[in-house]
């Protein structure tokens, strides 16, 4: 199911377009201080049960850590559901709709502009100025900013996750190259190389899959482009530095460097395995996959490493992706819900959950610890996530890319098209998915 | 001539048949297969070693019997009222005279053609006023009468002969009487039909489910694979393993009503 | 029959249907109607002064879709081949199951319609295999010919054949049990009389199976038409509507702008116009059998 592997990337970055600054304490701040204190008294004997939402794999295992939460505060139940990365978007929007989101739940964080235009998220600065576990600077800034839209915070990075290059070591020295590439030039090389080396066979360089919008928008970011402009109003896929990065992609396909079609690819750890591709731009789910299915003899053979970089400033940017937790508007345990969310960003839960499923700590301290140093694959990782940009925080980001981009790369690769015209209809399209947004920031103004 | 005729009828029965078949004898065969087995060339039929583990992982990581019971409850539910209502209302087309009687099935007949996915947001913000979001009458009371069903049982019905009904009401039986007594037996297989086909449409049912059910336990169980594809995109076997799981109930329920709906469809879409 | 029935003993036998129907599908399709004359969307959920009536407009602009208009040229695809296919399908393997020669009939049916009763959901993950351009047990097969490997739901153009073959395996026992029930209510005499006067079989066919087919045939075609025009779940669950968007149907797209995007205006205003071309195409077919038969 090609919508799953694109759902599970959920790709969440975004653009640093607020300087950090102290956030301003409201009076608002004072009071909650003050309910803190009273509620603390009042509910000392009442148990809470807390509902929360968690997708994919992390829903799955999230349930381990609630033992000790529990001792801890004895007086809170958690009561953990999973939910599908395919159907989750819906899913949200349609317990939104019908008022029966959870207390607390996980977010991908491109989607936090989008629920707090549905006023669904409650702002968490009070929480995190009275918190002694929570603070900014203990988090990647690429990701932690974005869960900040208009300098309000509304979401706690849980995981994070970015992409990297993933590579046949042993193919890479077999055509001459003992690193993996740090420029897109040496990229486009090493790529003809090894098509040259697989002459006749159907083998490709690099998988650039066509369903998958992420390729196309990080190579964007890498060279310069905002992807939106004029306040996000409207759409800048046809303005040159997103082109150049585009056709720079294109011509993967048009020189055979990577196939046109993803069905042969059903499963990925198999075609790496047999070389059907050399590299492969995707996110740290599948380093525990590849150690998993990948055959033992190969296992020395593949490597991660950051991404190459249009100019000499190796590496290139990566989208700040990953999930947040983030508080239900309307819950009524808040209070409650906050200890949940702080309990999950201790350094030692932290690590804890990355021995469960391997996703990346959002805390930067809990990168130091061995497990991380003995692990060669996440070195990449690590490197990278310190040069991550966000793509554009408006609710529609996630239509304009899930829906138009997509269909665009895919009629160019299948040379359908050539890439100005598939570009200036991307733009209008998008121009037309932002309209309601002009709309209603004219009305505002 | 004659003889070859009819072994070339035979032949095509068997071939169409196979066909037919292939994909659930893979489904059930890659299902038993070793991880990783199904996914080489040329393509295995038959599993080097019958390995049970992707059935132990569904019981074990999947809580397949709290989706197995949800499926049953709501299919039953489904089925059980829908019969009721639909067997009532085409009886009373069928036999009961009234004015514009005539108009009015035809306005339900031609709003077949409306598509159901058209009601589905309308629906969903009214059963959410009603505080009926995942439970399982979110799913059973929509269900309840389908136009579809009314119009099966009214063709049938209209096979009953009057005499029979006039006879009844001449020793002056009630109408609900008639109906119980007379009607329901008589309409014995097209019921069963009906209630096969409801029961197997909605055990089947993906989208709305998926919608109305915000809960994971109160999950069915094309919800529940669906979950477990998501998470297992690439364990083919283990995916098969569970698409044989959610095949069977469906099965059994099946084989052993299908001697009845043969009778049922035989009367029942034909006659005008 | 005697003259109209007491008016509270209808009530009891309608009532709960009408009510039903009404409150669950009649109220919402005219709810759904007035949706689509608005731009709702995520924007009016959550701050309802965010709606804007728009009359028409959704309407004008889905006749300037492309998407649309694809959609909708992958849907006619759908129906007017998958459709006529399905039904030539069913009524062959009728007429089969229904001839003397055959053995086990029973079974046979069971087989026929096994695909019937299966979940969509395990139906397509069996057949992505099946598909599988290198280990799809289809290109294998045709491998032993010297044919392929093709890539069924990798390659626009073979995508959409793909699904309808698959449709058609899924739903064609369905008709073919509807079809059997015709073919038994035709008498026997009919064909007696046609054999003394020395008719082959294939005349049979002609002249007695086909007329006296036709209320079924028609039946069975309306009802086809209808579900195939809403096709949804073969696509969604096997290619989301790709490669190229050559599998995005109807009802497809109108679930993708409504529940994945909430586009709520817009996406009624598409199952508007499904039920539009439903209507339309149900009236064509009511009027050839009604000018082929009467």
């Amino acid at each position: 199911m090609k919508s799953i592997l694109i759902y599970q990337n959920s790709y969440h970055a975004r653009i640093t377009t607020f300087p950090f600054g102290k956030v301003k304490v409201r009076a608002s701040s004072f009071l909650i201080c003050i309910f803190l204190l009273w509620s603390c008294s009042q509910t000392e004997n009442k148990i809470v049960t807390l509902n929360f939402w968690a997708m994919g794999v992390e829903g799955e295992v999230v349930s381990k850590l609630i033992p000790d939460f529990e001792k801890e505060f004895p007086n809170i139940k958690i009561k953990v559901q999973q939910i599908p990365w395919t159907a989750a978007h819906e899913k949200l929007i349609t317990a939104f709709a019908s008022e029966t989101l959870p207390d607390v739940f996980q977010l991908g964080n491109t989607w936090i502009p989008e629920f707090k235009a549905l006023n669904a998220i409650a702002p968490l600065n009070n929480f995190i100025n009275h918190s002694s576990v929570v603070s900014a600077n203990k988090y990647f800034e690429g990701i932690w900013d974005t869960n900040v839209i208009d300098s309000i915070i509304y979401g706690i990075p849980w995981y994070v996750d970015t992409r990297v290059l993933f590579y046949r070591k042993d193919i890479l020295e077999s055509v001459g190259y003992k690193d993996p590439p740090k420029t897109w030039n040496e990229l486009f090389e090493m790529s003809v190389k090894i098509r040259d080396k697989f002459k006749g066979q159907t083998k490709y360089a690099m998988l650039i899959p066509t369903n998958e919008w992420v390729p196309f928008i990080i190579f964007g970011i890498q060279n310069g482009s905002s992807l939106l402009k004029d306040n996000d109003e409207y759409a800048d896929f046809s303005g040159k530095k997103f082109k150049d990065a585009f056709d720079f992609l294109i011509k993967f396909y048009r020189e055979r460097l990577a196939p046109t079609d993803m069905q042969q690819v059903l499963n990925i750890y198999q075609a790496f395995a047999e070389g059907f591709f050399t590299f492969y731009i995707t996110g740290p789910w599948n380093v525990t996959e590849m150690k998993k299915r990948l055959p033992i003899s190969l296992q020395d053979s593949w490597m991660t490493a950051p991404l190459p970089s249009p100019d000499s400033n190796y590496p290139g940017y990566s989208l700040a992706g990953g999930s947040s937790l983030v508080l239900n508007k309307n819950s009524k345990n808040k209070i409650y819900a906050w200890k949940w969310i702080e309990y999950l960003s201790k350094n030692e839960t932290q690590l804890q959950f990355y021995k469960l499923v391997s996703s990346l700590p959002a805390v930067k301290k809990v990168w130091e610890d061995s497990t991380f140093a003995n692990d060669p694959y996440m070195r990449a990782f690590y490197i990278q996530l310190h040069k991550t940009k966000a793509t554009p925080k408006i609710p529609e980001w996630e239509q304009i890319v899930f829906s138009k981009i997509q269909q665009y790369a895919e009629a160019v690769a299948t040379n359908k098209m050539n890439s100005r015209q598939a570009l200036n209809l991307l733009d209008e399209d998008a121009n037309k998915i932002l309209e309601k947004r002009r709309w209603i920031l004219s009305k505002e103004r | 001539m004659y003889r070859t005729k009819k072994y070339l009828i035979v032949c095509l029965a068997i071939i169409i048949g196979v066909f037919t078949f292939l994909p659930f004898l893979w489904m059930i065969s890659a299902s038993f297969m070793q991880t990783g087995e199904a996914n080489i060339y040329p393509p295995k039929l038959l599993p080097s070693k019958i390995d049970f583990s992707h059935y132990k992982t569904l019981f074990t990581n999947l809580d397949l019997s709290r989706y197995l019971i949800n499926s049953l409850i709501i299919s039953l539910g489904v089925t059980f009222f829908s019969l009721i209502v639909n067997s009532m209302a085409g009886y009373a087309f069928a036999k009961f005279k009234f004015s514009r009687k005539k108009s009015l099935f035809n306005f339900l007949l031609s709003s077949m053609i409306i598509p159901a996915q058209v009601t589905m947001l309308p629906v969903f913000l009214m059963l959410k006023k009603m505080g009926l979001i995942n439970t399982y009458f979110a799913i059973i009371i929509p269900g309840m009468a389908s136009i579809f069903g009314i119009f099966l049982i009214r063709q049938y019905a209209l096979s009953i002969p009057d005499s029979l009904i006039e006879a009844a009401r001449i020793d002056g039986a009630s109408e609900f009487l008639i109906y119980r007594k007379i009607i329901l037996p008589l309409c014995k297989p097209i019921l069963v039909t009906l209630g096969l086909f409801t029961f197997m449409g909605t055990w089947n049912d993906f989208l709305w489910p998926l919608i109305v059910m915000t809960d994971s336990s109160m999950y069915t169980m094309p919800v529940a694979l669906a979950n477990l594809m998501g998470e297992h995109v690439q364990d083919t076997e283990l995916m098969m393993a569970g698409s044989v799981l959610t095949i069977i109930p469906v099965l059994i329920v099946f084989l052993a009503l299908q001697k009845y709906y043969m009778h049922g469809i035989l009367m029942g879409s034909v006659k005008e | 029959m005697r003259s109209s029935v007491n008016i509270k003993i209808l009530i009891l036998f309608l009532g709960p249907s009408l009510i039903v129907l009404t409150v669950f599908f009649f109220l919402p399709v005219i709810a759904a109607f007035f949706l689509s004359l608005t731009d709702f969307d995520i924007y009016s959920l959550g701050n309802i002064s965010y709606l804007r009536f728009v009359g028409f407009e959704n309407y004008v602009q889905l006749l300037n879709d492309p998407l649309f208009w694809t959609a909708l040229k992958n849907t006619f695809y759908f129906v007017l081949v998958g459709g006529p296919l399905s039904v030539v399908v069913s009524l062959g393997t009728a007429v089969l199951l229904n001839s003397k020669f055959v053995p086990f009939k029973k079974l046979f049916r069971l087989i026929y319609f096994l695909p019937v009763v299966t979940t969509l959901v395990a139906v397509s993950i069996v057949w992505k295999y099946i598909y599988h351009p290198r280990f799809g047990l289809l290109n294998y097969f045709l491998s032993l010919f010297n044919i392929g490997p093709l890539d069924w739901l990798g390659n626009p153009s073979l995508a959409m054949p793909s699904i309808i073959l698959m449709a058609i395996w899924k739903n064609f026992g369905y008709n073919m049990i509807i079809f059997i029930a015709g073919l038994q209510n035709i008498p026997l005499e009919l064909y007696e009389s046609a054999s003394i006067e020395g008719a082959n079989a294939w005349q049979k066919f002609k002249y007695i199976t086909i007329p006296m087919l036709a209320p079924t045939t028609l039946f069975v075609s309306v009802i086809t038409m209808i579900g195939y025009f809403q096709l949804f779940a073969e696509p969604y669950v096997m290619t989301q509507g790709g490669p190229l968007n050559s599998t995005l149907s109807i009802v497809l797209y109108m679930y993708q702008e409504g529940f994945r995007w909430w586009n709520i205006g817009y996406s009624t205003s598409i199952a508007f116009m499904l039920f539009v071309i439903i209507l339309i195409g149900t009236i064509i077919q009511f009027k050839l059998q009604k000018e082929k038969y009467v």
